[in-house]
C-alpha cells in the first residue's frame, strides 16, 4: 500500500447476475484530497460507492481505508471507521425534525472515533446546520423541505458522522446555477478541515472546479485517472462521452 | 423525565390502582380489567417492534402461546409458584423471538409480516402435537379458591400481577423510546438504508427489539391458564390477540408509549362492554369497523391528532 493513502480500491470486480458492473476497477484517494469521480450514466459510479461503504459487496478485489481491509465489514462499521456517503435521492428520516436527522449520526457514528458528551450532540448538530444554511429550519420536519435543502441536509447528515472520507453522490443533480454553487462552496469546506471528498457529479462545471484529480468510469472500467485539464483532453474520454 | 422517575410513578400508579379495586365488589369488574390489561401488555409490546421498528408482527398470538404454555410447562412438572413462571414465560418468549429476529429479520415489509404469520402456524402445529401441555385436549390448570396474602380470589391476585406488569411494559417501551436506541429504531422505520449508512447498527437493533417485544408479549400470556384455568391450543394462538394488538396501537397512536395503552384501554374496554351488554361474536367486527374509521379519519392514531393540535397551538 501506498504510503499515506486514505482509501485505496483495488481489482474490485461486481456482478449482477452476468451483467459486469464494475471490472477491476483501481482507485484511491489520500487524505485530505478532492476527487471527482465521472461517467456517462450505467458506468458504475454509484455501484463503486455501494461498494466501498458496503451496501454492496464486491466479488473480488480488496477495499482498504487507512490501511485497514474493511471489505468484510457492514456499512455501519465502515460509516464509524470515517467513511460518510450522501444519497444521490435524499434519504431524509421523514418522522424528525432536520436537528434530529443530524443527531443519528452524531450518536452512532461520530462518537465512535470522536469522543464527546451526549448532551454536546444536539449543539454539534446545530453547528454542522450552521455550516450548510439549514439552522433556520432546524425545527422543522425532514420530509417537508425543498429539493436543494434536502440535498443539503443528505450532506449536514454526511457531515455530522465526522468522516475522513465524505462521498457526495450527485448532491447536485437538479439543481440551479446558484445552488450548485452553494453547494459547492459546502464541500469546498470540507477540504479546510481535512476532510477528503469523492465527489460524483454530471455537472462538468462544478466538478472542474472541485477537482484536484478526476477518475473516468466508462462501462465499469477505469479509463481514464489524472489531474482534470488532461483528463477532459483525454481522447478516450472524449470518445466515451460524444462517440466518435 | 428520567426513566428512574417515570418507573417510580407508574408502579406507584399501578399499586394505587391495585389497591383501590379492592374495594369493588363486582367480581366481574376483575376479570374485565385483566383482559383490558393483558391488551394494554400486548399493545405495547406490539408497538415496540411495529411502531418504534416498522416492521409489522402479525404473530403477537403466538408469542402470547408461548408465554401461556412455558406456564403450562412449568405447572405440569412442579406446580411453580406464579413469579416463577412469570419471569421464565417471558425469558422463553424473548429467546424465540432472539430466534425468529435472526432468521426472519433480513426479510423487509411485507415479506417479514408473511414470515411472522407463518411462524404461528409452525408454533401452533408444535403445541397441538405436544402431549406433555395437553396437546390438541388442552389442558387443566387446578387453582386455590382464594388467593394467598388475604386476597379473597385468586383472580384477584392475577389482577394485581397483570396490573404491575403492565407497568413495567410501559417503563420498559417508554425507556426504550426515549433512548439513543429509539432514535436508531426511528432512524430505521424512516429509512433503513440510510440508517445503516449513518453509523446505525440495523441488524442488532432490530434483533433487540424483536427480542424485547416478543418477550413482553410472553409475559402477557404467563399468566393466561391461571386465568381461564383450562387452556387449549386455539384459544391460546387465538386470532383475537394478534388483530388486537395491531388495532390498538394503530387506533391510540404508534410514535409514544402513549398511543398502545389509550389504543387498548379504549378498544378493550368497549369490547368488553359489548360482550357484556350485546354480544361476544361482535367483538372482532367492532375492532374491524374502529380500525377502518381510524385508518382513513386518523392515520396517526388518537395521539397523532394530540401533536397536530398540540403544533397548531405552538404557531
Amino acid at each position: 500500500m501506498m504510503a499515506g493513502t486514505l482509501l485505496e480500491v483495488s481489482g474490485v470486480t461486481k456482478r449482477f447476475g452476468g451483467f459486469t458492473a464494475l471490472d477491476g476497477v483501481d482507485f484511491s484517494v489520500r487524505p485530505g484530497e478532492r476527487v471527482g469521480l465521472i461517467g456517462p450514466n450505467g458506468s458504475g459510479k454509484s455501484t463503486l460507492v455501494n461498494c466501498i461503504t458496503g451496501t454492496l459487496r464486491n466479488e473480488e478485489g480488496s477495499i482498504r481505508f487507512e490501511g485497514q481491509d474493511i471489505c468484510g465489514y457492514a456499512a455501519h462499521r465502515r460509516i464509524r471507521l470515517g467513511l460518510a456517503r450522501s444519497f444521490q435521492i435524499p434519504k431524509p428520516f421523514t418522522s424528525m425534525s432536520v436537528l434530529d436527522n443530524l443527531c443519528v449520526p452524531l450518536l452512532f457514528a461520530a462518537r465512535k472515533h470522536e469522543k464527546f458528551a451526549p448532551g454536546r450532540v444536539v449543539e454539534e448538530a446545530m453547528h454542522i446546520l450552521g455550516q450548510v444554511g439549514l439552522e433556520s429550519k432546524a425545527r422543522a420536519m425532514s420530509g417537508g423541505l425543498t429539493q436543494v435543502d434536502m440535498r443539503k441536509l443528505e450532506l449536514a447528515r454526511a457531515m455530522a458522522a465526522k468522516p475522513k472520507l465524505l462521498i457526495s453522490d450527485e448532491a447536485m443533480a437538479g439543481l440551479s446555477a446558484s445552488e450548485v454553487d452553494e453547494i459547492l462552496a459546502l464541500l469546498s469546506g470540507l477540504k479546510e478541515r481535512g476532510v477528503a471528498v469523492i465527489m460524483i457529479e454530471h455537472v462538468m462545471r462544478a466538478v472542474m472546479k472541485f477537482s484536484e484529480r478526476i477518475a473516468v468510469l466508462v462501462a465499469g472500467r477505469k479509463i481514464a485517472d489524472g489531474d482534470p485539464q488532461s483528463v477532459v483532453g483525454n481522447a478516450d474520454v472524449i470518445k466515451a462521452y460524444l462517440g466518435e | 423525565m428520567s426513566n428512574r422517575a417515570f418507573a417510580a410513578i407508574a408502579f406507584a400508579v399501578a399499586i394505587a390502582i391495585a389497591a383501590a379495586s379492592q374495594l369493588i365488589g363486582n367480581e366481574y369488574f376483575f376479570v374485565a380489567a385483566y383482559t383490558v390489561l393483558q391488551f394494554v401488555i400486548l399493545a405495547t409490546a406490539w408497538n415496540i417492534l411495529g411502531g418504534y421498528t416498522g416492521y409489522v408482527n402479525f404473530g403477537s398470538a403466538s408469542f402470547f402461546a408461548v408465554g401461556a404454555y412455558t406456564s403450562v410447562a412449568l405447572y405440569n412438572a412442579f406446580k411453580a409458584p406464579l413469579p416463577v413462571v412469570i419471569v421464565a414465560g417471558t425469558v422463553t418468549a424473548g429467546l424465540v423471538g432472539l430466534g425468529v429476529g435472526y432468521l426472519t429479520l433480513r426479510l423487509r415489509g411485507v415479506f417479514f409480516a408473511i414470515a411472522t404469520l407463518a411462524l404461528s402456524v409452525v408454533l401452533y402445529t408444535f403445541v397441538v402435537n405436544w402431549d406433555y401441555v395437553g396437546g390438541a385436549r388442552g389442558a387443566y390448570i387446578i387453582l386455590p379458591r382464594e388467593g394467598p396474602f388475604g386476597l379473597s380470589r385468586y383472580i384477584h391476585l392475577l389482577y394485581i400481577a397483570m396490573v404491575l406488569m403492565a407497568a413495567f411494559a410501559l417503563v420498559i417501551a417508554r425507556a426504550i423510546e426515549t433512548s439513543t436506541l429509539g432514535r436508531g429504531l426511528a432512524a430505521i422505520r424512516d429509512d433503513e438504508l440510510a440508517a445503516e449508512c449513518s453509523g446505525v447498527p440495523t441488524l442488532r437493533l432490530k434483533i433487540f427489539s424483536t427480542m424485547v417485544s416478543c418477550a413482553l408479549m410472553g409475559m402477557a400470556g404467563t399468566t393466561l391458564p391461571y386465568f381461564i384455568s383450562y387452556i387449549e391450543p386455539s384459544s391460546a394462538f387465538s386470532l383475537s390477540y394478534a388483530v388486537n394488538s395491531i388495532a390498538m396501537p394503530l387506533i391510540g397512536g404508534m410514535m409514544s408509549w402513549m398511543g398502545p395503552l389509550i389504543g387498548a384501554v379504549l378498544l378493550g374496554s368497549v369490547q368488553q362492554l359489548v360482550q357484556v351488554t350485546v354480544s361476544s361474536a361482535w367483538n372482532l367486527l367492532i375492532v374491524g369497523v374502529l380500525l377502518v374509521l381510524f385508518v382513513t379519519l386518523a392515520p396517526n392514531g388518537i395521539m397523532g391528532w394530540v401533536y397536530a393540535w398540540r403544533r397548531r397551538k405552538e404557531r
